[in-house]
């Protein structure tokens, strides 16, 4: 019988999904959290003031238990950042204002109810007197230090990373003077939101002197850290985290924040469990969104194609407070070059504060940014020489026999056959008959022009972070069935299924007979979350080694059962029984070797600490512009994805489509604004221009194995690459559409209003 | 103020402020938490229920609007163990990620076919614009409503 692995087998995370519904943070019924007061945040209105919380009036109203502002506060007052480099002040994020406001939507007091709604109307009678302050929104005006947001500081540059040694810094006037062609341009990469369906919910309780957490969130044991180091003594007999279903996160779950940190203060304060959820508004004003760059980039060349020379600076709109977001340039460095063999490079990067929401992790984490911006310049230089863009991407992609290969940036892919993605895409896409078709568009005038454009990523996954590594336990049941603990934590990934795939294939037993265990910081020991498209590739291998040690033992307790050398015992990997070899009638099954165990015996635990891995990919899109209104439509997206050995091909095509549309939707549609003052534009998905399935078509997906040798799967992430690919692929084939009038970038969102400016500004 | 409405074939009754939606009835006066709220502006389709068998967004409507009607959620449209079409095709299509959107957009999938039996990927496409997702890329989802209309299959 082949093997499970590869193989599409159907999710068994669905049954309940499908007919009761998960369960979500907000739905959870325990006995822990009878008499919960609600918790409702009151948020301020103004994006930089000093402020007076009076909370005299709506402690008086029905149903209102307490109402705290940050003077209340004896315990923790501000939660830091996941990565201290920063100024003390920048990183520390208050759980509560106190005298300075410095977002539209910052919590600066708590009001606790019976009922929500109660809450609500309690929040409305917050009396918030505000000394406003002018606002500093725009990344590039920060750089100015007109407006500080941290005054103390004296400066909004949160971090350079030159001086950190992550960017090389520019060397001088003459870097470019070799180059035949020299092109540069701005690429903004605005905020966008991370959106998942279910909003941000917490609950907490105490228990024996314990705080018992529950959280919709992807890193449990990341979160019980930040936990501990913020209650310190004052939780001495530690954090429980519990995450149950989780109604996605791409990012924006990773740390805590401040509404949810505060609860274990409340809860103690009150001697009562407490629960708090967030409304749509609150989470698009609150929650931190992804991206927010601007990138300025210089690409120098021959004028037959070669790239020779790059530079690229970052500038990265880091927000009010210093969370992961304003970090991310640590990804975006080390991926500069994407597929191309471009020997020169150099490299600036600093992070801002601004007066908006603090920047998080959005699908793709820094990568995506880095590809944009490359495949961007590669289109632009492509325009500037005649040549067309398909070619000198071949001209200049690292080719497949260099693997594995230092780049020019000192980052080492591991395995890579760019070009093969290329021909793959290009063959399914019929790019002939699409070039034909866009000549006769053209030629006849037509309003509704077709543009084509490609991009080739390489990302990396599971790349160098804190919770690099993954772990993983496997132990055998009584009745021989497998338990799988993993610090890994899927929130629509699938774990149960690819998991257990991956168990069931060790041990010779039934997917269904492997329970994994998830989302409790108690009963997993370690973890480090789901996030940077590891899941597998970490936390799987780690199950996958565990694994194997669990057989191995049992190999050796059948050995003495069955009188043989352990040498001569194979596991059936068909039946999932021990036998002699060539002796197959007398077996032994899961359930007699662990009858003969000792307790313990078949148990085993695994950390996967190996390295990241790179995969890569070429998507083109098809779009049609209306020249007339400035409207694009997403006509077809062909992608080409690799990501080594797959564990689940119809899992691992819901990943592409998701990163795809998500992907499609920062290139066309979605952008988190603010006005001038820095007030938010888009607050909820009415103003918020989310995709809907109406503005995209099914896409077109090529499969690609090459397998990495970093990990025992062989397996590389796949759960951010469609996010990379397609947003340069879409906005070049926006830019090849309007090429003839001489368009050769137009920033994202490609809106009608900013279509339509650039061919009117092009044709008159 | 009472209101009395028939939740999955059981009757339901709770006094309640004039204020509540009925997405809030269902989860706090009925316990059936499989009907989810995404946004508040009437926007993400999370909430779809059957109302009197046409499919409403449940958070835009008052508790005391469906008062003496019937309501069918997600957690009364499979029979008994057996999936229902849609359900089945959802599973089979890998339709759903997360899960958080998936009740509301089966509700409205099944209501959907009952108002165009045969339809094609683009009225699929039309017919469901009003419900999210950020987990599938929708691909999937459109697929899965398909496949269960090619089963010819709507909820009456």
């Amino acid at each position: 019988m082949p093997s499970i692995l590869g193989t599409r087998v159907l999710r068994r995370e669905d049954r309940g999904f499908l007919t009761s519904g998960a369960i979500y943070t907000a739905d959870i019924e325990d006995s822990r959290l009878d008499g919960a007061v609600h918790a409702t945040y009151v948020r301020s209105t103004m994006a930089h003031a000093g402020i007076e919380v009076d909370v005299s009036e709506a402690v008086t109203m029905p149903g209102v238990v307490a109402v705290f502002k940050a003077s209340d506060l004896d315990g923790p007052k501000a939660i830091p950042g996941p990565v201290p480099v920063f100024p003390e002040s920048m990183l520390n994020w208050p759980l509560l204002a106190g005298d300075r406001v410095r977002f539209v939507g910052e919590a600066v007091a708590v009001v606790l109810s019976e009922h929500p709604s109660q809450g609500e109307d309690a929040a409305e009678a917050v009396l918030v007197d505000y000394d406003p302050l002018p606002a500093v929104v725009d990344p590039e005006m920060a750089l100015a230090n007109e407006v500080l947001v941290h005054e103390d500081v004296g400066t909004n540059i949160s971090v350079d990373f030159t001086d950190l040694g992550m960017a090389t810094g520019y060397s001088d006037d003459d870097f470019f003077s070799d180059c035949e062609v020299v092109v540069s341009g701005r690429v903004a990469q605005p905020r966008t939101a991370a959106a998942p369906l279910e909003v941000r919910s917490a609950a907490c309780a105490w228990e024996d002197g314990r705080v018992i957490l529950w959280i919709s969130n992807q890193a449990p044991h990341m979160t019980r850290g930040a936990l501990t180091s913020l209650y310190g003594e004052q939780v001495a007999a530690g954090i429980r985290v519990l995450v149950g279903d989780v109604g996605g996160g791409f990012g924006a779950k990773i740390a805590p924040y401040p509404e949810e940190a505060l609860l274990p203060w409340i809860s103690s304060r009150l001697g009562r469990p407490v629960r708090w959820f967030e409304s749509r508004t609150e989470n698009m004003s609150a929650m931190g969104p992804g991206r927010g760059h601007i990138h300025r980039y210089t690409l120098g060349g021959t004028r037959d194609g070669d790239l020779t020379h790059y530079r690229l600076d970052v500038l990265v709109d880091g927000g009010a407070y210093a969370r992961i977001g304003a970090f991310l340039p640590m990804f975006t460095l080390p991926m500069t070059v994407g597929v191309y063999d471009i020997p020169n490079v150099e490299t600036t990067a600093r992070s801002v504060v601004t007066n908006t929401a603090p920047l998080e992790a959005y699908r793709g984490a820094g990568r995506p940014e880095a590809t944009l911006t490359i495949e961007r310049a590669v289109d632009v230089f492509a325009a500037e020489i005649g040549i067309d863009p398909v070619e000198v991407r071949r001209r200049n992609y690292l080719p497949a026999d260099v693997f594995p290969v230092t780049t020019s940036v000192g980052t080492e892919y591991d395995t890579g056959d760019y070009e093969a993605s290329l021909d793959l895409a290009l063959g399914a896409a019929g790019l002939d008959a699409l070039r034909a078709e866009q000549r006769r568009r053209r030629d006849s005038g037509s309003p509704k022009q077709l543009g084509i454009g490609v991009a080739t990523y390489v990302e990396m996954t599971a790349g160098p972070a804190p919770g690099g590594d993954e772990f993983g336990r496997v132990e055998i049941t009584a009745e021989g069935k497998a338990r799988v603990f993993s610090g890994s934590l899927s929130h629509g990934q699938s774990h149960r299924t690819t998991f257990s795939m991956i168990v069931a294939d060790q041990l010779g037993i039934s997917p269904d007979d492997v329970e994994l265990i998830q989302g409790d910081t108690d009963l997993v020991e370690h973890g480090s979350g789901t996030m940077a498209s590891k899941s597998t590739q970490l936390g799987g291998s780690a199950i996958h080694d565990a694994a194997g040690i669990v057989v191995s033992e049992a190999r050796r307790l059948a050995a003495d059962l069955l009188e043989a050398g352990v040498d001569d015992v194979v596991l059936d990997a068909d039946t999932g029984r021990f036998h002699v070899v060539g002796s197959p009638a007398v077996d032994l099954s899961w359930a007699d070797v662990a009858a003969a165990a000792d307790e313990g015996a078949l148990v085993a635990e695994s950390k996967e600490r190996r390295g990241c891995t790179y995969p890569f990919g070429t998507h083109l899109a098809v779009v049609e512009v209306d020249i007339e209104t400035g409207q694009v439509r997403l006509d077809r997206l062909v992608s080409c994805d690799d990501a080594g050995v797959i564990i689940n091909p119809m899992i691992v095509e819901g990943q592409r489509h998701g990163g795809i549309a998500q992907g499609v939707a920062q290139a066309l549609f979605e952008e988190v604004s603010y006005d001038a003052d820095g007030n938010p534009l888009t607050t909820n998905f009415a103003d918020y221009g989310i995709v809907s399935m109406a503005e995209l078509p099914s896409f077109e997906l090529v499969p690609l194995e090459t397998p990495t040798p970093c990990n025992p799967l062989g397996a590389k992430g796949i759960g951010e690459s469609g996010a990379i690919g397609s947003t340069p692929a879409v906005q070049n084939a926006v830019a090849d559409a309007l090429s003839y009038m001489g368009v050769t970038h137009i920033d994202i969102p490609l809106t009608p209003q900013k279509v339509w400016a650039a061919i009117d500004s092009a044709t008159s | 103020m009472q209101v009395s409405m028939t939740i999955n074939g059981e009757v339901v009754s709770d006094d309640v402020e004039p204020r509540t939606l009925l997405v809030h009835f269902i989860r706090e006066s009925a316990s059936l938490t499989g009907t989810n709220i995404g946004c508040d502006s009437s926007s993400c389709g999370a909430c779809t229920v059957h109302l009197a068998g046409e499919a409403v967004k449940s958070c835009t409507m008052l508790a005391v609007q469906a008062d003496g009607l019937e309501v069918t959620t997600i957690e009364g449209l499979a029979d008994g163990d057996v999936l229902h079409p849609m359900q089945q095709a959802f599973h089979e299509c890998h339709a759903l990620q997360c899960g958080y959107c998936t009740p509301g957009m089966v509700m409205a999938a099944v209501s959907l076919l009952d108002e165009v039996p045969n339809p094609t990927e683009a009225e699929v496409r039309e017919g469901l614009e009003g419900n999210l997702c950020r987990c599938t890329g929708y691909h999937n989802i459109v697929a899965a409503v398909l496949q269960a209309s090619g089963s010819g299959k709507g909820e009456s």
